[in-house]
């Protein structure tokens, strides 16, 4: 029988919805149980949100005034000491867990799988490659700890409901002071966020200025959906880079994806595979968006941006 | 000597259009444009900068690959780094025995950075500085866009998914670079021909006392599932229209 350990992704107040969907993605390990770590320096909170997810069996809480932000360093060494007896570790495809398995995985001197995209087995997985124009059907050496990274994308969050024992644990090993943190800057909006949100407008170079981008905003708003944006608006400087849609940014799986001038570059595309719906909107009917559009309308953004909005008003 | 690691692999170019192989076994890569992964190249860039910037001494540039790497290290040196060395194999080599293999380097070149793209675009794992940092057991600075030196400490902002993250690190440290750190520099004529006689040493797996065996079993490779081309609508009215027949607005 697999023993998976999940490692929450929080920010000291809440549980990050990826804990969630890391949980659907052990729960497809046929007759695995699975426990949740969060590692914190007050954990009531997190462990008790933690402990409401359905199929969760145990609640593993590290309190330590060291883990009050995520450093992968810190907390690393103590993933891998709690890693004893599970055989499976797993842990968001976020920027957070990206950062923290890797250095789990060395600790525990083995390889890890990246982007958990679909569960083949206990120790076989598919995942995307070359910016998702391949997937790649992996297979971890029975008998290793499989340490790997779930793209949450990919699965969907698990029911609420569930009743998990809580309990304290300590790793009582060293912890190193060599990483400092200095501090978090994040354009809060007022906005769903764009990693969960349902629906996401998202605008590209076509914009043309951070002052043409306002547009966007202003449909997001009319719709309740969260603005993204491409590599090129970021790079642009029209947008702040938490707004990055894609290959380097986020990967995303809304209800509904507007792409507004957007050309549709693969790297682009490897961010929104998984949108239910893909609207397309931008003035060259040749761009390669259209080609995995659901819905697509040549002609000039400036003219039917706000036309959209009007008619949505209504 | 105050030294700089730097990690530099061969790659598909970023602009090739990936085919998966008829019989599922990976992807096309004969004939097929190779390069310096992109990140990479903004690894060596921003070492090539700290030390014009008089912070540094000497630039390493560290492949591990098939002996046409060499042209990629040549790209390098051609940049502006001081030395290349080639640890040589035909093997996919998994991230955790780079790290290894850059562990054992750094007891050798004792660099007080390792400057590594945060993944390689190929396989787009993600991990070898994380690894190299805890088999270090040193800090590491992930997918940085900017990087600041001084006093033996690092100050260096991060690209999470929330905004932005602002770490101190003691050196020596791992850093892994994100798109937004530079814009590396194009290689000029007369560069290419002084790369030529800078040093690069080749080394390989043996040297390291690795084997080229697999960490993973590569089951099949399938090219992604194609999204079904969809319908194109004339104006705003019958875009509205559309997406209400879908539920979504």
């Amino acid at each position: 029988m697999s023993k998976i350990l999940i490692v929450a992704e929080h920010d000291g107040a809440r549980l990050n919805p990826s804990t969630s969907k890391c949980v659907t993605c052990a729960s497809q390990i046929g007759g695995s149980a699975i426990d949740v770590l969060v590692l914190a320096a007050d954990g009531a909170a997190v462990g008790a949100e933690a402990a409401a997810i359905a199929g969760v069996g145990k609640v593993l809480v590290a309190e330590n005034a060291a883990n009050v932000e995520p450093l992968a360093a810190v907390l690393a060494p103590q993933v891998a000491k709690l890693a004893a007896g599970y055989s499976h570790v797993f842990g968001p495809s976020t920027t957070y867990g990206k950062d923290l398995m890797p250095r789990v995985a060395a600790l525990l001197g083995v390889g890890q799988v990246s982007d958990i995209m679909a569960v083949e087995g206990s120790h076989a997985f598919k995942r995307p490659i070359y910016a998702g124009n391949a997937v790649l059907t992996v297979e971890v050496p029975a008998g290793s700890v499989v340490v790997a990274t779930v793209r949450v994308a990919s699965f969907a969050a698990a029911a609420q409901g569930g009743n998990a024992a809580i309990e304290k644990v300590d790793a009582g090993v060293p912890l190193p002071a060599h990483t400092r943190f200095v501090s978090r800057s994040s354009a809060t909006t007022g906005r769903p966020d764009l990693q969960s949100a349902a629906r996401v407008v998202a605008g590209g170079r076509a914009l043309g200025s951070a002052d043409g981008f306002k547009i966007i905003y202003a449909l997001a708003d009319r719709m309740g959906a969260a603005v993204g944006a491409s590599r090129a608006a970021v790079d642009a400087g029209y947008v702040p880079n938490d707004l990055q849609v894609g290959q380097t940014g986020k990967i995303i799986a809304p209800e509904l994806y507007l792409a507004i001038g957007i050309s549709g570059a693969i790297q682009h595309m490897t961010g929104i595979k998984d949108a239910r719906t893909i609207v397309a909107i931008n003035k060259d009917g040749e761009a390669p968006i259209f080609e995995a559009a659901d819905i697509g309308l040549v002609g000039d953004l400036f003219t039917i941006v706000p036309e959209l909005e009007k008619q949505l008003g209504g | 000597m105050r030294r700089i690691m730097v990690g530099v692999k061969r790659v598909v170019d970023y602009n090739v259009r990936v085919r998966v192989k008829p019989d599922n076994t990976g992807v096309v890569t004969d004939g097929v444009k190779m390069s310096i992964n992109p990140f990479d190249e903004i690894a060596l860039e921003e070492a090539l900068r700290i030390k014009e910037k008089g912070l540094a001494d000497e630039v390493v540039a560290v492949g591990i690959g098939p002996a046409d790497a060499q042209q990629q290290l040549r790209t390098a040196l051609a940049m502006g780094a001081d030395r290349a060395v080639l640890v040589q194999t035909d093997a996919s080599v998994p991230p955790l025995s780079v790290a290894r293999i850059f562990r054992q380097l750094i007891d050798k070149e004792q660099p007080f950075l390792v400057l590594l793209g945060k993944q390689a675009i190929d396989d787009d794992n993600g991990q070898a500085p994380q690894m190299l940092a805890a088999l270090w057991d040193r800090p590491q600075a992930v997918s940085c866009s900017k990087i600041e030196i001084a006093d033996g400490k690092a100050t260096v902002t991060r690209e999470v998914d929330a905004g932005l993250e602002v770490l101190e690190v003691d050196l020596p440290a791992v850093m892994s670079v994100d798109l937004r750190l530079n814009e590396p520099r194009y290689v000029k004529l007369p560069d290419i021909m002084k790369a030529k006689k800078k040093p690069l040493d080749t080394l390989g797996l043996g040297d390291f006392g690795l084997t080229d065996a697999p960490a993973f079993r590569t089951v099949r490779v399938d090219p992604p599932p194609q999204r079904q081309k969809g319908v194109m609508v004339k104006d705003v009215a019958e875009l509205v229209n559309a997406l209400k027949q879908k539920g979504l607005v």
